[in-house]
């Protein structure tokens, strides 16, 4: 496994997106785009709701603005392939076909949620979907995903697995152990940085030595890197594309710096004074992910008027049921305090 | 019926808030997202984003409101079909669908806490090993720890070992020598010098299935990649709800080897068996090495292998066999006695067999028990030896604070109080960073001097 490999140059690239639509994005591939991006946006709604309510307790990070960058990345992986992320990780398992009533669930701390109500937020994983969490220390994950593609080649399974992480995460040690375990071993794993241009409120400028392109930054271990427009469905999707097929074909990590925004504060309690509202405002209306694609749609007659107001009915009916059934579950029984901290020998 | 908008908690320890200003005005309409209003806590200024579409129908309570209690309705929005008249069929006693839902909301915590914990599980009892009367080898504990690994690693392609220098150097203490050799680089991996990393990526491995043996040139490295070991590896299991598993091994050599200062030298057992959803093991004897590594890679959940380096060239003879494991979870008694019960694991074990050694001299008989795993700890043959000695001395290499003597005493405390005739001591190292210099060294680490001091006392003879 440890075999030195022949120094490449890789130089970094900067992808911008073009506005025609590659031969591949069908119609139906447009609409599932809309379907899951809007789910993520009112699914996150509700949970902010449902915190307000105090029914949500604890550390609550929403990924409003952000559902490009998963919805795009996940429309490239094969069932086989595994993702795994920080603790702003509702979207992802969203995208990656986890049950919305599960994920709420756990939300509310209830027995019907992913980890039984004793994980929450932060802490909900489905093998059966290749979701390996969710994790609360930023970074953790990196080397973890690392990890499971170090599996993934062992067992010779041809699978890659996607690190998410954020600017802030980019800053921790382990992040570049593991850059170097992974090219160094050429492991099929893709590091996304979904850079929305604060670690909680410090922005990458006050962050980054020297520059704040951050898809440069494993440039030192030979891992290529790409900036992509995080906040354009089908440019993450065609991006995503070239960075998996690198890493499945066994030429080791990527790295992709989604250019991304997050609306909201860093959690529920961050009133999000280190930036302005104009600031907000302004990327809401330029760039929202979900607004653009629907330009796409209306522009190229994918679905007319009356069939994009079902399927925002249809995402809303999803959403209420998965918050009824995070308040119907019942809270775990006081006997699961004692389960699942040791696997039976 | 139009829709409630509540008073939002925005933090977990918010009750009510002021209603700083409305942003909106009624009649206005608005789309989820659309800034509502702001509300101030004692801690910041927050804006109340609107979650549905619709118009604005009724603000119900004013800006400038103080001390607005948490999901009180503060305003009504009208859906898409909804006119002014749907709003005088609003009833304001309408409670707040928090309190409304069917099940309890989950800060309510009343019930809850009303109910009595569970107890807590008893341990389960653990078979110990069968008694061996075949053929025995007589084997360092070195080659011991290198015969488990190989062995378990022919039984199972899952098991592979990483860590510096495991493989072409064949270990910086040798105990994978010949592994390299055998299993080739994919399963004998060396890493760079980044214990945090690749103790990362061997719990990733072990979410993902494989069986992970991660070897620490010495558990001081690990504090770099404790991390990983205990937020990533150890709770996880829990954190899922029992669906992600960690079957990793972390081992290497603990405590002070000889003269390698303050750095390098430190007992890690008290620290790690702190920690639920562990399994903490430290051997002293080459067959307890051998069958409890065996049991630790065979098992589904993280384990701390705690070896000693000054141990590694001691011999023992260890059953021959490839099929040897010992429980995780049972001490030995290694010398029975009467008097008094002397309960130490690792190195420490030697002390004290010949602290008893020379007590027997005296005339006091003690009962060695070595612990062999210090988390699930072995409660039963303790208790059952202090019941029937009435002493107990603890001995261990590490600080005596928080240490795994004081969690025996406190045990032995709550369970055979009755059962003890003198104090439990604690012979523990010396509560100082371990010393260089030779003698300072020597004056820090507990030596069997000490054990028979304190099994004396315990026994009221000096």
């Amino acid at each position: 496994m440890a075999t030195k490999k022949t120094p490449t140059k890789r130089a970094p690239k900067k992808r911008t997106a073009s506005s025609a639509l590659p031969s591949d994005v069908n119609n139906e591939m447009i609409l599932d785009f809309y379907r899951e991006m809007l789910l993520i946006r009112r699914f996150e709604e509700k949970a902010g709701q449902l915190y307000g309510m105090g029914l949500i307790g604890g550390f609550c990070h929403l990924y409003i603005g952000q559902e490009a960058v998963v919805v795009g990345i996940q429309s490239v992986l094969e069932d086989r392939d595994t993702i795994l992320t920080s603790y702003r990780d509702h979207g992802h398992m969203l995208a990656c076909g986890m049950d919305p009533d599960g994920v709420m669930a756990e939300l509310t701390g209830r027995i019907g949620g992913y980890s039984k109500g004793k994980g929450g937020s932060m802490h909900m994983f489905s093998e059966e979907k290749g979701f390996y969490g969710g994790h609360g220390i930023v970074g953790a994950q990196v080397p973890i995903g690392t990890g499971i593609a170090f599996a993934h080649k062992y067992l010779e399974e041809n699978a890659v697995n996607v690190a998410y992480l954020g600017d802030g995460a980019l800053n921790q040690g382990q992040v570049y152990e593991s850059f170097n375990m992974a090219s160094l071993w050429d492991l099929p794993v893709v590091y996304v940085i979904e850079n929305n241009r604060y670690g909680m409120g410090t922005s990458t400028e006050r962050s980054s030595a020297n520059s704040t392109e951050l898809y440069h930054r494993g440039s030192a271990y030979g891992i290529p890197g790409m900036q992509v427009d995080g906040m354009d469905v089908v440019a993450v999707r065609e991006a995503a594309k070239i960075a998996v097929e690198h890493a499945r074909s066994g030429k080791g990590p990527y790295i992709m710096e989604m250019m991304t925004y997050r609306y909201r504060g860093h959690s529920m309690s961050d009133p999000a004074k280190y930036r302005s509202k104009e600031e907000v405002q302004k990327v809401r209306e330029e760039r929202d992910p979900i607004e653009r694609l629907r330009a796409v749609m209306v522009k190229k007659n994918v679905i007319d008027e009356a069939g994009m107001k079902q399927i925002d009915k249809d995402v809303k009916a999803i959403v209420s049921k998965s918050a009824e059934f995070a308040q119907s579950s019942p809270e775990p029984d006081p006997s699961e305090l004692y389960t699942d901290v040791y696997a039976d020998a | 019926m139009p829709i409630e908008i509540l008073m939002p908690a925005l933090s977990p320890t918010m009750t009510e808030g002021k209603l700083a200003r409305w942003m909106k005005n009624e009649g206005d309409s608005v789309s989820s997202g659309d800034i509502l209003a702001e509300i101030e806590t004692d801690k910041a200024t927050m804006e109340v984003e609107a979650v549905d579409d619709g118009v604005l129908g009724k603000i119900l309570v004013a800006g400038d409101t103080d001390n607005v209690a948490v999901n009180t309705p503060i305003a009504l929005l009208l859906e898409e079909d909804e006119s002014d008249a749907d709003l005088s069929n609003y009833s304001a006693a309408t409670p707040a669908p928090a309190a409304q839902a069917d099940a309890q909301p989950a800060t309510v915590s009343s019930e809850t806490a009303n109910v009595a914990a569970p107890e807590a599980p008893k341990a389960e009892a653990v078979a110990p090993e069968s008694e061996w009367d075949g053929p025995v080898i007589n084997t360092t504990v070195r080659e011991a720890l290198r015969d488990a690994m190989a062995e378990e690693m022919r039984r199972n392609e899952k098991v592979f070992l990483m860590g510096e220098e495991v493989a072409q150097y064949q270990g910086a203490y040798k105990i994978s020598q010949g592994l390299l050799d055998e299993f080739g680089a994919k399963r004998v991996i060396d890493t760079p010098i980044t214990e945090h990393g690749f103790a990362g990526l061997g719990v990733g491995a072990a979410f993902y299935g494989l069986n992970p043996i991660v070897e620490f040139m010495t558990f001081n490295f690990a504090m770099q990649a404790i991390d990983h070991i205990i937020n990533s590896a150890a709770k996880t299991r829990y954190m899922s709800g029992g669906q992600v598993s960690s079957p990793i091994v972390f081992r290497g050599p603990n405590g002070a080897a000889s003269r390698v200062g303050a750095q390098h030298s430190q007992c890690y057992a008290s620290w790690y068996a702190h920690c639920p959803g562990l399994k903490v093991v430290s051997p002293y004897s080459a067959a307890d090495a051998k069958g409890l590594l065996k049991s630790a890679i065979r098992d589904p959940n993280p384990v701390i292998f705690l070896e000693n380096e000054l141990l590694y060239g001691q011999s023992f003879d260890v059953p021959d066999t490839d099929d040897w494991t010992v429980p995780i979870g049972k001490a030995k008694i290694v010398r029975p006695g009467t008097d008094v019960t002397i309960v130490t694991f690792s190195i420490m074990v030697g002390k004290a067999l010949e602290a008893a050694e020379e007590l027997a001299k005296e005339g006091i008989s003690a009962e060695v028990i070595d612990l062999r795993t210090i988390r699930p700890l072995d409660t039963e043959t303790i208790l059952n030896s202090v019941r029937k000695t009435n002493r107990l001395v603890t001995v261990e290499e590490g600080w005596a604070f928080s240490g795994v003597g004081s969690e025996i005493s406190a045990m032995v405390m709550e369970q055979a109080f009755d059962y003890l005739d003198a104090p439990v001591q604690r012979v523990a190292g010396v509560d100082v960073p371990l010393p260089y210099a030779a003698n300072l060294e020597q004056l820090a680490l507990p030596q069997s001097s000490h054990i028979i001091t304190s099994a004396k006392e315990v026994c009221y003879r000096s």
